[in-house]
């Protein structure tokens, strides 16, 4: 067993988010080579907010993805989160302090209520987090019937701001939880379990996999990521919005960023890492069409285009498929 | 023995099953009775529901969600999804219009319902020849068919007005029936024979429970898939049509609010959201509901927030009921 | 005396109206090796789920060493000490080696999994089992069924179990490999495990077992010393009746038949080399050879499913380049392949009898696309009255049928579609002896009435009771050519492993 051998191993395990690294970093790249005005901080924070907003719920779809699922409303919870904060986010320290665990948990509590329906009811997860998404947002417009509310700005500025005067403090935050969140998840039984049950529930079930605990906790942490999320949305917004379109926005491309970093829809493989890559290029294509002059009436169009082009490269596969039968999964 | 087989619970045969016990087993019955308990309920509150002209009103509009839900029936029956039915909505509705100012009124549907053919084309090849998966094809194919729209009608709405033909299809009736009801009707009974009663039929349903067995019997299963997505994008886009007669002209995003529904149509009414499974009756049934539901809470003057809650819940509870899957154990 | 490791009694399982054990009971001693025997649909698999905890019994008690236990899921069986190999592999694909030897319990550290002690813990295991060239780091996808079998048993054997339990796992292992295994079960015994084991293969149960139990008809008829009964009387046991296999009478093509298919240097790399052969109409070839060596592929080339491949093939005179199974079926070609896995390429098991019958037929049962309902029931029911196959009802799901009955219908299928010529995987594996003869009986018939018959099987008394030539391939082409009087076991299996039958390895040919 050389140890090129397990270089090789370990690039074609990670070959999906290698790739989506690959093709971010040119994006980013280009972009900030042709940005009209000079490189600034200002502009890095401002395109890494937007970009993290994004990643955290993509991180959020990938483990219900990881265990062959999918997860409908965590752009919905997203906004039912975030209008919570513009209740509960404010006033002193500890009333800031206290409304954001109260956000987080409100998340999580989205989650788990998916969880306990998909394992319990034993229904496909599309159509139930189709369903709960919509009671989810009817409770965010319970909340903020109209847009408005109010967050506290010290920690809108702490959040939204830089580190050290040159660290966007959202990418710090995507770190933090990619370390100290994802990574130990990753090594856990029951994040193992996740991959086991999404590429063979009959393997997990007769190796005593926790399959039900697994799935359970794919879409609580799923409701969990999609609260710090809403809580960001909001501190970056300043207020609170119940929009459908935004939700709706949200979750579409959380499922394109979760297919464009590697993960694959069928499950059992991926990971949060990629996931974040992909939102990463999602969002770079509009940053880049801006900055190279695109007409704005092309801007929708090449994102389609480039999206489309993006998901089509898994495509290559099929011309090197030589037995039929190996297209059918 | 196969590893499906080693643990999965085989159905139940045999044993005479009660008349309730029969019918709760057969969701079309299930969602029609829950429409019948829905008037009932509802004209306990007011007397209009049960009014002739209102229910004929309700079936005109569920027309519309009816062809996109019939079109997306195929697909999913089949094992796959659209998610471009919102943009083809919209983009035959554009397209019709635009045909019909530059080439005469007699253009306007035929291009319309070409237009949808072409986009369900390319979903159909992207699928079942690229073999990518079809929600993250389909959700790029939205992505383009939005850019496309917006490039053409430069972001404003589109100034052709809709035909008098598709005015007069949205909104005329016949002997009090409105045509769109008639059309509705006359799509169905051809769908439904299709499903029922013909080779290709037996063939969707097949290829929904088994591609590869299916491919192995000789079922040409490429050819059938793409006819299903044709047949998805241009019932999407005479729903698209119909609307823009209703409507008096198309305008920018008028299909995003029909994608949710229709797939919860196509759920409620017993099809199986991984395919192979599903009556059509029950998909006319679950659209009937979900629109008298969606109208009878507007009536009550039910805020948005309690009429999201609602329909959420009540789609999770009626699935509770009938739809869940066969416990892998 | 001590009590035993396991003892099952009175187990009773039943599985929608078919009645899988009947009160069998079962008892094993430690540092014993246990073979059970019997047909497919004796109970055999079922007996082994209840103990392996897949499966709850409806009636019966198991006990472990004197005290009743529940084994209510795999997970509680493991606690008491059993580990199953499973014959359909308990391996997550996507996974590594290492990730799925320690599926059920990994070596941990601070809460976490120790992936660097896993991986030394997996490498021990596979260097046990003589197969520590697979890197626990790669991921059992990309590996073959022969590695996936080793590694199965490795994980089976790092739960150090008081009961081994190993359900059919040596198809796919080398020579070497289960040499190797033997004696790792050797071992095992003089530490105390027992060893309960399935197995066909009757040199194997010889070879390692110490007692025998066999089974028929979910219940347990006999138990016996290893070496205390013959091979014959074994058989009897098992099926219960005086039944010698026996063979339909060769008749061969005429003499003025027609080749049906025609294939020159036919290649498909790297599994297929320079194939050719012809088959006429009447007559039954045989394929034979060890496991992959191209048979299936060959199969599925004649059937349109490979893609690039190169060379010749003729059916009935006619040069085809568009092979497809569609093409395949239709009445010009007439060809119908009987499928490898008849659970997920021959059968849709949720849909019933009557639509997975007439599944190749439809467009002719109907007329203009739509289906004929009538002429479909009558088909059907004509089909299952030639075939003798034992259904409820045609409606029913064809899940419900057993695997014998469930192979009729794959055939029946085919030959609603009136094919001349016959393609068959391994048609006759794990099913019983009875529905076998009929399906010898079937194929002969067939063969008289023109069909051309091509049949991969690896149970050789299969290609030596029915083949009227024989093509043995090893490693893609075919190495040797039996006809008549010259397909004996010994030119089998001398020519499957490339040694003449004088002894020394052929040249390739």
């Amino acid at each position: 067993m050389s140890r090129r051998g397990d270089w090789g191993m370990a690039l074609r395990r990670n070959g999906g988010p290698l790739a989506a690294l690959a093709v971010f970093a040119l994006m980013f790249a280009l972009f900030l080579l042709e940005h009209p005005r000079s490189i600034s901080v200002a502009i890095v924070t401002t395109a890494s907010n937007k970009a993290v907003l994004l990643a955290i719920v993509a991180m959020a779809q990938t483990l219900p993805v990881i265990t062959r699922g999918l997860d409908l409303s965590v752009g919905m919870v997203m906004v039912l989160t975030g209008c919570l904060a513009s209740v509960v986010v404010n006033g002193a320290p500890w009333q800031v302090a206290l409304g954001v665990a109260l956000v987080l948990a409100c998340g999580a509590a989205a989650g788990a209520l998916n969880g306990a329906i998909v394992v319990l009811g034993r229904l496909q997860p599309i159509i139930v987090t189709l369903a709960t998404g919509a009671v989810y947002f009817g409770f965010a417009l319970l909340l903020r019937p109209a847009p408005g509310g109010e967050v506290s700005e010290g920690l809108s500025d702490a959040l939204t701001g830089r580190l050290f005067g040159v660290v966007p403090t959202t990418l710090v935050l995507l770190a933090v939880l990619v370390v100290l969140g994802w990574m130990p998840l990753k090594r856990t039984v029951i994040g193992r379990a996740c991959y086991a049950v999404g590429s063979s529930e009959q393997a997990a079930y007769l190796s005593g996999v926790p399959s039900d605990r697994a799935k359970f906790l794919a879409y609580t942490v799923a409701g969990l990521l999609s609260g710090v999320a809403g809580l960001l949305l909001s501190l970056i917004a300043l207020s609170g919005e119940a929009s459908g379109p935004q939700a709706g926005l949200y979750t579409l491309n959380s499922i394109a960023a979760v297919v464009i970093g590697g993960t694959s829809l069928y499950g059992g493989t991926g990971g949060m890492v990629g996931s974040i890559l992909g939102a990463f290029v999602l969002r770079t294509i509009g940053d880049l069409l801006f900055v190279f002059n695109a007409p704005a009436l092309w801007q929708p169009l090449f994102e389609g285009l480039i999206l489309l082009a993006a998901v089509c490269m898994g495509a290559l596969r099929v011309l090197r498929v030589r037995n039929r039968l190996d297209l059918f999964s | 023995m196969s590893a499906s087989e080693l643990t999965a619970t085989p159905p139940s045969t045999g044993a005479a099953k009660g008349p309730v016990q029969r019918l709760l087993l057969n969701p079309p019955a299930v969602v029609g009775l829950c429409c019948v308990l829905l008037l009932l309920a509802g004209s306990a509150v007011n007397r209009n529901f049960l009014m002739p002209t209102y229910l004929l009103q309700q079936l005109q509009i569920a027309a519309f969600l009816g062809l996109a839900a019939a079109g997306l029936m195929a697909v999913i029956l089949l094992g796959h999804i659209d998610l471009s039915v919102p943009w083809t909505i919209t983009a035959g509705a554009m397209m019709a219009a635009a045909a019909g100012a530059a080439w005469g009124p007699g253009w306007a549907i035929p291009a319309g319902l070409l237009c949808g053919a072409l986009v369900g084309l390319v979903n159909g090849l992207g699928v079942a020849v690229l073999r990518i998966p079809s929600m993250i094809f389909t959700l790029g194919a939205n992505a383009v068919l939005q850019g496309l729209m917006v490039l053409y009608t430069g972001g404003h709405a589109p100034q052709d007005a809709a035909t008098p033909l598709m005015r007069e299809l949205a909104v005329g009736r016949t002997l009090g029936v409105p045509h769109a009801v008639l059309a509705w009707a006359a799509v169905s009974l051809l769908v439904y024979l299709l499903l029922t009663r013909t080779v290709a039929g037996r063939y969707v349903y097949v290829i929904g429970n088994s591609e590869r067995a299916a491919y192995l019997s000789g079922v040409r299963t490429a050819r059938m898939t793409i006819a299903c997505f044709v047949a998805c994008g241009m019932l999407a886009a005479f729903a698209g049509v119909l609307l823009a007669g209703y409507s008096g002209n198309a305008y920018q995003a008028m299909g995003d609010p029909y994608l949710l529904p229709a797939i919860a149509a196509v759920v409620l009414g017993g099809t199986n959201i991984l395919g192979g499974r599903g009556s059509y009756l029950g998909t006319v049934a679950g659209v009937v509901f979900i629109v008298l539901l969606q109208s009878m809470l507007a009536v009550l003057q039910m805020p948005e927030a309690g009429r999201q809650i609602i329909y959420g819940a009540l789609i999770l509870a009626m699935l509770l009921l009938y739809g869940r899957s066969a416990k892998v154990r | 005396m001590p009590d035993a490791l396991l003892q099952l009694q009175g187990i009773s399982k039943r599985y929608a109206g078919v009645r899988a054990l009947d009160g069998a009971d079962l008892t094993c001693h430690a540092g014993e090796i246990h073979a059970v025997l019997g047909e497919n649909g004796a109970g055999k698999s079922t007996l082994i789920k209840t103990i392996a905890g897949v499966v709850q019994p409806d009636a019966g008690r198991i006990l472990m060493e004197g005290a009743e236990v529940r084994l209510a899921s795999p997970n509680q069986a493991r606690d008491h000490g059993i580990a199953c190999v499973f014959q359909e592999l308990s391996l997550v694909p996507d996974l590594s080696v290492a990730e799925n030897i320690f599926l059920s319990r990994p070596p941990r550290r601070c809460g976490l999994i120790d992936a660097k002690a896993q991986q030394e813990q997996a490498l021990a295991l596979l260097d046990m089992l003589g197969c520590g060239d697979i890197h626990p780091r790669e991921r059992v996808r990309d590996l073959p069924l022969s590695r996936r079998q080793l590694i199965e048993i490795a994980k089976a054997l790092s739960l150090q179990p008081r009961l081994l339990i190993l359900d059919e796992a040596t198809s796919a292992l080398s020579s070497e490999d289960v040499e190797r295994l033997y004696k790792l079960l050797f071992e095992l015994r003089a530490r105390g495990t027992g060893i309960l084991f399935i197995s066909h293969r009757m040199h194997e149960v010889k070879a390692l077992a110490d007692t025998c139990s066999v089974f028929r008809s979910g219940r347990r008829v006999d138990t016996f010393a290893a070496g205390t009964r013959s091979d014959a009387e074994v058989v009897q046991l098992m099926i219960g009746r005086d039944v010698a296999k026996t063979y339909p009478p060769k008749t061969g093509p005429s003499p003025w038949a027609q080749p049906a298919i025609s294939v020159q240097g036919l290649s498909w790399l790297p599994e297929l080399h320079d194939i050719s052969l012809e088959i006429k109409a009447g007559e039954i070839v045989g394929l034979g050879g060890l496991d992959g060596q191209g048979q299936r592929e060959l199969l599925l080339a004649l059937f349109g499913v490979l893609k690039g491949v190169e060379g010749q093939v003729q059916v009935f005179g006619d040069l085809r380049r568009d092979l497809a199974p569609h093409v395949c079926k239709g009445p010009e070609l007439g060809i119908a392949l009987i499928p490898e896995d008849r659970k997920t390429e021959g059968l849709i098991l949720p849909m019933s009898i009557r639509e997975n019958m007439s599944l190749a037929h439809l467009p002719a049962l109907g007329r203009l696309g739509m289906l004929g309902a009538a002429a479909e029931r009558s088909a059907v029911a004509r089909m299952v009255e030639q075939l003798r196959i034992k259904i409820g009802s045609a409606q029913d799901p064809v899940q419900t049928l057993s695997g014998g009955n469930q192979q009729k219908v794959v055939i029946a299928k085919w030959l609603m579609a009136q094919p001349r010529v016959l393609l068959l995987n391994d048609p006759t594996r794990g099913i019983d002896v009875a529905t076998k003869q009929e399906l010898y009986a079937l194929l002969r018939e067939l063969a008289a009435q023109g069909v051309a018959v091509l049949l991969y099987s690896t149970d050789y008394e299969e290609l030596i009771g029915l083949a009227d030539r024989v093509l043995i391939m090893y490693e893609g082409r075919i190495s040797r050519t039996l006809v008549g009087g010259d397909i004996s076991e010994h030119a089998i299996v001398a020519s499957s492993l490339n040694v003449s039958p004088g002894g020394r390895e052929a040249a390739t040919v």
